[in-house]
């Protein structure tokens, strides 16, 4: 049962309702054209999301080695690009890493250490892997040089 | 209330429960990898303790927007079988991802680290939802229910474009798959973002009585801004990945109308302290006024992160884990156990079990406080080295970082008792205690609030 005072409050929003009528429907169209201008705005970045650095095809190794990586949950403690877990490092440079490379990182996967286990992987598995880390080595580089930064706060990356 | 609502709402907090103990067992797996990888390793608590914390906040959210827009189809049978068959998916899935951690089987994508198979039922269940509110909703509704249905559209899209990396077209440039994922799950955080922030809107309006704010045009305003934000504010996260400028400086730009809500924030501060002080009385709004502080905290983390020059520093480290406890505890967690209290009727339990909960939400703050402030040191300290320094390897940078993640872990073994407490102490509240009162409301609120036209 509402009480006299809740009535007069409930007629108190109709009113106040009614007055911002209009603005109800200013509302749905600032909804409708954000919307629209969301969907133009997806579609051109998935089209020129690799607009600068267009690597080249995954190959049939690189996808194989792509979906171990998934499989394995890799990036649970493992970036690229700076994301994924913190555990281990960042490997998306890692292949052209002068202290690192492709056999420093195929003994690892291989025989594992204290806080990584070793995941009983196939030579083969870890060559897709290891084929899979180089592909996406050849896409660019991890930490943005100094030399990058406007004076805007902002990076211009060519 | 239906009781499969209040079901769902508990099974949102023990999916809290959960996120709490796989954090902390998570935390001491990295910090001691020799003594947990054979039993609790690292590479399997981690999914468990991201899962778990998603879903809290998805489905705790979803079951609270449920609750409070059950008074529109009390009498549409055919919409609550809908939302019935929603939410019994949604739990029957979140099952079986969980057996799926246990038999370590992964579908290995950032937060999702299921098999992906399991996101065609988690979309499905989403959709009838979907249906339900968009069957409900009117364009002239308060800012709170334009909030709700803003969120359960966007969490549908994103849901969706974050599973596009199964079309081979994404797949053929790693830069774009990368782009186009963190694109979606940033958008993703802006559409539960959308859905809480409702939460509290509506709440504040319920236990203060101010119900011109459902129509207020700085309500509106707030309400757009996230919007936008939302839609475009997702580039941090691909700052440094080699994209066109034009998409790094509009996530820029965007970001950078954060700043009007941290004025508007600071500028209400005050005022809500008084507030606060009037409607201390309330639970609910205790948990309110913790969010609104940590939305200050956090918000302030965000736009230095947002500034590409320093996001060089934070990207990729333990700032960005810093950033995502405060928004996922800080605020999300403190305004879902508002609403869950203010279903459950929490404010009418007994002066020990309210006692205990004001104690545990203090004690939960202060853990907190620690936790993040270690998280944002630990950030600091691995960006500096990592970019200043490249010539020390990841082991040297992470043996500077590692005491302040021993920090974070303690601090996080102590959330245990005072956040689990509280979830604990409102899925004992008995559900004869709030069916009655439930009826009520429910007949209340459908009197009370005839915010459509006629």
């Amino acid at each position: 049962m509402q009480s006299d005072q809740d009535h007069l409050f409930g007629t108190r929003v109709r009113d106040i309702f009614a007055a911002v009528s209009p603005f109800s429907t200013m509302i749905t169209r600032i909804w409708i054209v954000l919307f629209v201008l969301f969907a133009a705005y997806s579609v051109a970045v998935y089209i020129y999301s690799d607009g600068q650095h267009r690597e080249s095809l995954p190959s049939a190794s690189v996808n194989r080695g792509w979906q171990a990586w998934q499989k394995n949950n890799c990036h649970t403690c493992h970036q690229l690009y700076g994301l994924g877990g913190y555990m281990g490092p960042d490997l998306t440079n890692a292949a052209s890493d002068p202290r690192k490379g492709r056999e420093y990182m195929r003994a690892f996967i291989k025989y594992g250490t204290n806080s990584m286990p070793s995941f009983q992987l196939s030579d083969k598995e870890i060559n897709d892997i290891l084929s899979f880390l180089s592909w996406v080595d050849k896409s660019g580089k991890n930490i943005v040089s100094p030399a990058n930064v406007h004076w805007t706060g902002n990076y211009l990356i060519n | 209330m239906f009781s499969i609502n209040r079901f769902f709402i508990k099974f949102s907090l023990a999916m809290l429960i959960a996120a709490l103990l796989f954090g902390t067992a998570a935390a001491f797996a990295f910090l001691y990898p020799e003594h947990f990888n054979k039993w609790l390793p690292f590479q399997q608590m981690r999914p468990m303790h991201t899962s778990a914390a998603l879903f809290w906040i998805i489905s705790g959210a979803a079951a609270c927007v449920c609750h409070f827009q059950s008074r529109h189809i009390l009498d549409a049978r055919a919409l609550r079988q809908l939302l019935s068959a929603f939410k019994l998916t949604w739990m029957l899935v979140i099952m079986v991802v969980f057996a799926c951690y246990c038999i370590n089987d992964y579908g290995g994508r950032e937060y999702w680290e299921f098999p992906p198979f399991l996101n065609l039922p988690l979309l499905a269940g989403w959709v009838l939802f979907a249906i339900v509110m968009l069957a409900i909703f009117k364009k002239s509704a308060p800012a709170y229910e334009w909030m709700w249905i803003t969120g359960v559209i966007f969490f549908l899209i994103t849901f969706t474009e974050q599973n596009l990396w199964h079309l081979s077209w994404f797949r053929e440039s790693y830069i774009r798959e990368v782009t186009v994922q963190w694109k979606a799950n940033g958008s993703m955080v802006g559409a539960w973002n959308q859905m809480i922030n409702g939460l509290s809107v509506f709440l504040i309006i319920r236990i203060s009585g101010n119900k011109e704010t459902a129509y207020s045009k700085m309500t509106f305003f707030l309400f757009f801004l996230g919007l936008f934000n939302l839609m475009f504010n997702w580039g941090h996260h691909v700052y440094n990945l080699p994209n066109a400028n034009w998409m790094r400086g509009v996530a820029y730009g965007v970001s950078m109308t954060e700043w009007v809500i941290l004025v508007i924030l600071i500028r209400n501060f005050k005022r809500n302290i008084q507030e606060g002080r009037k409607l201390k009385h309330s639970l609910s709004y205790r948990f309110i006024s913790s969010a609104q502080t940590w939305i200050l905290a956090n918000l302030g983390l965000a736009l230095l992160m947002s500034i590409p020059a320093i996001n060089r520093y934070t990207h990729g480290t333990h700032i960005t884990v810093a950033h995502a406890m405060g928004t996922t505890i800080g605020i999300n967690t403190m305004i879902l156990l508002a609403a869950v209290g203010y279903i459950l009727h929490a404010d009418d339990m007994s002066d020990r079990s309210v006692r205990t909960i004001k104690r545990s939400l203090w004690f939960a703050n202060a853990s907190l406080w620690v936790f993040w402030s270690a998280l944002v040191v630990a950030g600091i300290l691995k960006g500096y080295l990592i970019i200043n320094h490249p010539e020390m390897s990841f082991t040297d940078v992470m043996q500077h970082v590692t005491p302040f993640i021993l920090i974070m872990a303690i601090s996080g073994i102590l959330l245990i008792p005072s956040l689990g407490l509280i979830a604990f102490i409102f899925i004992r509240i008995p559900a004869e205690s709030g069916k009655q009162k439930d009826k009520a409301s429910n007949a209340a609120e459908r009197d009370e609030l005839p915010v459509y036209a006629e």
